[in-house]
């Protein structure tokens, strides 16, 4: 990798900043996407919702649907690769995808490793549930963070629990003595010189976005004022009655998240939300957010 | 009517602290925008980068563009880097023009995917003393500068820079690099007057001084 590659990288993701991510399994979808104000799709055969529905091994999509999404818009087009499967990456890679998500939502390769990062030119964002998880992810290599959440639920919690989790386990990092921070990496596996960034910094030291069970414009700036940078909207706008609306209205609630007024607006007639299920009506076995090591 | 008196960055999506720390560096408070009547105490405006599809569609959407429009009339100078040099072009090649503020051609995301952003160290004299770096990020081009402006850079085949006298256009990201120049340079095409001698601030991890979760520890 080049020197400046993996700032670049992480660039790209600040530029993102503000704004919403979208799902998308067709051009048709990326265009309504890209009209509605996204910053970027996510090129996926199934989105997680199917893939909860339909079972089975998921895997990366198919590269002669994600390159019919790169000519339909002129967004950044990220896709998935399964978590250690350092070849679907590749193939990624060839195919010029602007983002890589080595993602949990697909089925994964490997249940120990994941994909060596640095080996790459192309960015990585990796899913976390607190910062442990994150820190592992940028040493090997991530550019950008996303809370995992529990895809394709419809149901905020989890996002919500792992957007507290690493709010906390900063605020908790930060109050540390020096000497007491050896110890706090040993116990939450954190690399040692992840941990001295994020007390510089107050922060995770590259953009986090929230991701996982968002489905709403309030969901979208509940996030927001969690602190987060902006957000991933999966299953929540195409499994919804209407949307094109819904997409829009997710989009001016990300910009607009500390305005009530604006995203009460945002909130009006949008139609049927996606169905979603109750996380706490779910088998533990059944929650993705748990793949990822 | 107000004084125009002070400089807004456009806070919709993209880089925004960026911008606002390189400003703060220079010894200028800036406003954040989200609201048209922000634009009133203007003397000039920075169009951040981001995705300009995004925030071309918020601010028809929350009727800033407008107003914007009007503000600029009235004398409020306009940046747009990257993303914002898009919204502000007379002229996009496959698409329909925004905000029309400027007499430019610009061919969006030129360079093609994002294993295709570069940084280069250039000389841009009327700006700079010495050269410094630029940072291109899914860059537009400038492909054509009609009556009126003149660029500042010229790379190859484009141009990376252009000035009328209202407004500026950078294809690269300034707010991304150590060099407060063309900050600087903006600032006082607003009229405003830069005392400070410092023109550099470390920026790997700047913005998220304005993005944290909690004071950092003190070293």
């Amino acid at each position: 990798m080049e020197n400046n590659r993996f700032e670049l990288n992480a660039q790209l993701a600040q530029m993102l900043k503000g704004g919403v991510i979208m799902d998308v399994t067709n051009p048709e979808q990326a265009k309504i996407a890209e009209e509605a104000g996204a910053v970027a799709v996510m090129a996926l055969e199934r989105v997680p919702a199917d893939i909860r529905a339909n079972g089975g091994v998921a895997r990366m999509s198919d590269p002669e649907m994600i390159a019919q999404i790169q000519a339909a818009v002129s967004i950044p087009v990220m896709a998935k690769a399964r978590i250690g499967h350092f070849v679907e990456a590749q193939i990624l890679e060839a195919l010029k995808v602007d983002y890589i998500d080595e993602s949990e939502v697909l089925t994964p390769a490997d249940e120990e490793n994941h994909i060596d990062k640095t080996a790459f030119s192309v960015p990585f964002v990796c899913g976390a549930r607190n910062l442990g998880e994150a820190a592992r992810r940028i040493a090997e290599g991530a550019a950008m963070i996303r809370t995992k959440g529990e895809a394709g639920t419809g149901d905020v919690v989890e996002a919500v629990r792992h957007m507290r989790q690493m709010n906390k386990d900063i605020k908790v990092l930060c109050g540390l003595d020096q000497a007491e921070v050896m110890p706090f990496c040993k116990v939450n596996g954190i690399p040692y010189h992840i941990a001295q960034q994020v007390r510089e910094l107050g922060r995770l030291p590259v953009v986090n976005f929230a991701a996982g069970g968002i489905a709403t414009p309030a969901d979208a700036a509940l996030m927001m004022q969690l602190g987060c940078d902006g957000v991933f909207v999966g299953s929540g706008i195409f499994k919804s009655g209407d949307p094109a609306s819904r997409a829009r209205a997710i989009v001016k609630a990300t910009a607009y998240f500390n305005d009530p007024v604006k995203v009460m607006e945002a909130s009006k007639g949008l139609g049927e939300p996606m169905v979603g299920i109750g996380i706490s009506t779910m088998k533990e076995e059944d929650k993705i957010a748990s793949r990822g090591w | 009517m107000a004084t125009r008196n002070k400089i807004g960055v456009l806070d919709l999506q993209g880089g925004v602290h960026e911008h606002v720390y390189h400003l703060q560096a220079l010894g200028i408070e800036p406003v954040k925008v989200k609201d048209a009547e922000q634009f009133n105490e203007l003397a000039g405006i920075i169009l951040p980068g981001g995705e300009s599809t995004c925030l071309i569609r918020l601010l028809n959407i929350f009727e800033l563009a407008p107003q914007l429009k009007a503000a600029h009339a009235d004398g409020m100078k306009i940046w747009g880097t990257c993303a914002g040099a898009i919204l502000i072009a007379h002229e996009i090649t496959n698409d329909k023009p925004q905000l029309d503020l400027m007499d430019i051609t610009v061919e969006r995301n030129a360079f093609g995917y994002q294993l295709d952003s570069f940084n280069a160290k250039v000389e841009v004299p009327k700006v700079a003393d010495g050269p410094i770096d630029l940072t291109f990020i899914r860059a537009p081009k400038i492909v054509r500068v009609g009556e009126g402006v003149a660029p500042l850079l010229q790379i190859d085949d484009y141009v990376a820079a252009a000035e009328s006298e209202h407004c500026l256009a950078t294809v690269f990201h300034p707010e991304l690099t150590p060099s407060l120049a063309f900050h600087k340079y903006f600032a006082e095409k607003c009229g405003i007057k830069i005392t400070t001698e410092t023109m550099e601030r470390p920026v790997r991890t700047s913005w998220m001084k304005l993005a944290r979760i909690i004071q950092p520890v003190k070293k």
